[in-house]
């Protein structure tokens, strides 16, 4: 008897309706207070005025069929400038009979990334079959070989050009960066010196005059008739680019690291390069995760400036379709879609990246 | 100092080497192909279709150019260029030639060290306004709001126009070209300017395109020519006589259609102009047959405008002053004798 009154004597009472479930945390979140109550309504009023109307224009009323025909009267989006002109805004110049090529080679290079996010993948035979994956893609997009019509470079563009730009330029730019850092921290002058003087340099002038210099003063010095692929010259000023910045980062890392690090390693006999490899950089790389990728995010954003040097990357292929006066209105859906692309690549680095930190935490 | 030293070096080399190269008809011949150099954004002029295949006014310059030197039209390659870049990959060799709606202009020619071979295009400046503005001359646009691209010679061409007419103009200045177009459109301002092939080119992607017209004045002289480098008169020859061989054809009467029966003709000019009486090839350096084959190929220079501008395609331009001489235009060939 007891127990039952000692049930009676506190049976719970149950909180008010408002304050648990959906109310209660529309209330707690949304309605906490005047000021939050206000910036509510505010933007609901926001959503409600622009969704709707976004909605009707983007999918509702809009057009998709690639003949483009009613888009000139339409009041909704016209997609068909995408749709009609996807390959080309795509892969470019690319011999429309081939295109089979670069897309193959994109779906291996997205494989590999999928692959390598993994961290227990993470063996030399990854390291090869990335070596392999890049000569393939490589082999791929020339041709040449078993009956293959080569491709020359001049014909790359679109998306897989974009990619090459940016995979080549990340992983050129990281192992310069990362060298460069170590050569500014170095205890010789000389390199020290050289090393501050070209992150320097590089630093303070825009990526768009390096393009500049590269594909307009850079032809000036070579004798006539002797050029330099164009992809490989912008390729270059990018790489050169993005390393001053990653130097300058890693550089914040090496900073982090404590003296006592550097003096224990070499208490126990190591020497420099050993110290580096095994004890300061493995450290040092994983606290600068974090403004490292967005350094390369932002230079992967940057690749789309070969623009003004007529590559045809994606944002040249799309700019070359608007030119187009079937096609000159509608530049705003050329530009959403162009704007999808980069956003799934960007999200995709600033994921993995999350994903790693959390992976190598070691709570340093 | 070594970034320094490297572009010391390089300078060096240029000197050592700048006068050893051999002639470009030759190097062209090696190679296979033409490099040319090509808008890559204007069309009508030079654009990639959907297919990504080139088509122009200046692409079938390249063409001819080709058609002439290989029998063969599609011995091309294009280099796309800005504005910025053109001239350099000109001047370095990247390109043999240039055919990038390029203005004929006397400091290109003198300073930059270009030759511009026989005009393609005469094009000029102009006003375009809706038909509900009441206006028939430019004269009327006294107080109007222009759009107006920005740093460009257009820029500078309508304000000096307005100043010199005594009028008063409110710029409205917009970056890009399709931005511009609907600012125009939207009512923004009262008339848009650029040159005339580009104006065409906007009203074509009017909501109704019969509510606008283009006024009779064109304002600046923009002759758009194709250009090689200074110093290679042999390759400025076959450049030149190239365009002028489809201004020729069309004088003649000779299309891309009825050139295997003028083989046949009595008519001396026709004989010489399609090799049948040998020697203009020859002194070229190239087939005897080269006018044929840029007929063949690529067709006269009517037939040309026709496909890339004309009543049928999206600019619907009208010949004007690149009529041939005879109708009243500047297209004018010399003999070919």
């Amino acid at each position: 008897m007891t127990v039952h009154v000692y049930d009676s004597r506190t049976a719970e009472i149950k909180p008010p309706v408002t304050s648990v479930g959906v109310l209660g945390w529309i209330r707690k979140n949304l309605f906490d207070g005047w000021f939050n109550s206000v910036l509510t309504v505010l933007v609901l009023a926001l959503l409600v005025k622009m969704v709707p109307p976004f909605v009707r224009w983007a999918l509702l009323d809009s057009h998709w069929l690639p003949s483009g025909s009613g888009c000139q009267d339409a009041q909704g989006a016209c997609w068909s400038i995408v749709t009609a002109n996807l390959r080309f805004i795509i892969f470019g110049f690319y011999p429309h009979d081939l295109q089979w090529r670069p897309l193959l080679a994109m779906i291996i290079l997205v494989a590999l990334l999928f692959y390598s996010r993994n961290r227990k993948h993470w063996r030399y035979a990854l390291g090869w079959s990335w070596l392999a994956g890049l000569a393939v893609m490589g082999l791929l997009l020339r041709g040449g070989f078993f009956g293959m019509a080569v491709v020359e470079s001049t014909q790359w563009g679109g998306l897989p050009l974009t990619l090459l730009l940016a995979v080549f330029g990340l992983t050129g730019a990281y192992p310069l960066g990362v060298l460069l850092a170590l050569g500014r921290a170095s205890r010789m002058r000389a390199v020290k010196t050289l090393c501050i003087l070209y992150i320097e340099m590089i630093r303070g002038v825009p990526l768009i005059s390096l393009l500049f210099m590269s594909s307009v003063v850079f032809p000036l010095f070579l004798p006539e008739g002797v050029t330099v692929n164009k992809i490989l010259r912008a390729q270059a000023a990018i790489i050169l680019f993005t390393a001053a910045y990653i130097a300058e980062v890693v550089r914040g890392g090496l900073q982090a690291i404590a003296r006592g690090q550097y003096e224990a390693a070499e208490s126990l006999g190591l020497n420099y390069y050993q110290t580096m490899r095994l004890i300061v950089l493995p450290q040092a790389l994983k606290i600068v995760i974090p403004p490292s990728v967005s350094i390369l995010i932002s230079a992967f954003k940057d690749t789309s400036l070969v623009v003004i040097i007529a590559l045809y990357d994606l944002l040249k292929t799309t700019k070359s379709v608007l030119a187009d006066p079937r096609w000159m209105g509608f530049s705003a859906e050329a530009y959403i879609f162009l704007a999808l692309i980069y956003f799934c690549c960007c999200y995709f680095m600033s994921n993995y990246s999350r994903r790693l930190e959390r992976e190598l935490d070691t709570g340093l | 100092m070594r970034r320094l030293s490297a572009g010391l070096a390089m300078v060096a080399m240029l000197v050592l080497i700048g006068s050893a190269s051999a002639g470009t008809l030759d190097d062209v011949k090696a190679k296979g192909f033409i490099q040319v150099g090509v808008n890559g954004e204007l069309f009508g002029f030079g654009k990639p279709d959907e297919k990504g295949v080139w088509r122009g006014l200046d692409v079938d310059t390249a063409r001819a150019i080709a058609a002439a030197v290989f029998g063969d039209a599609e011995k091309v390659k294009y280099t796309p260029l800005t504005a910025v870049t053109r001239f350099t990959a000109l001047q370095s060799g990247e390109v043999d030639v240039l055919c990038r709606n390029a203005t004929r202009i006397l400091t290109r020619e003198t300073s930059l060290g270009l030759n511009f071979a026989q005009v393609n295009y005469y094009d000029g400046q102009g006003f375009l306004v809706p038909k509900s503005l009441g206006v028939k001359s430019a004269k009327e646009l006294n107080g109007a709001a222009v759009c107006v691209l920005p740093g460009t010679t257009t820029e500078l061409n309508v304000a000096d126009y307005f100043r010199s007419t005594g009028m008063q103009m409110k710029p409205v200045v917009i970056e890009n070209t399709s931005e511009l177009a609907k600012a125009f459109f939207a009512g923004r301002c009262d008339c848009l300017t650029s040159d005339v092939s580009q104006l065409a080119g906007t009203r074509a992607v009017a909501p109704n395109p019969d509510d606008y017209v283009i006024l009779p004045e064109v304002i600046s002289k923009e002759p758009l020519a194709p250009a090689v480098r200074h110093g290679d008169d042999q390759w400025y020859d076959i450049v030149n006589f190239s365009v002028l061989a489809m201004i020729e054809a069309e004088e003649l009467g000779i299309t891309s259609q009825n050139v295997d029966e003028m083989l046949k003709s009595a008519d001396p000019k026709v004989q010489r102009f399609l090799g049948v009486s040998p020697g203009n090839g020859k002194s070229l350096g190239l087939d005897e047959k080269y006018a044929y084959h840029v007929v063949k190929l690529v067709g006269n220079y009517g037939e040309v405008f026709e496909r890339n501008v004309g009543k049928d395609t999206p600019l619907k331009m009208d010949r004007g002053l690149n009529a041939l001489w005879t109708n009243g235009g500047l297209m004018y060939s010399p003999p070919f004798k």
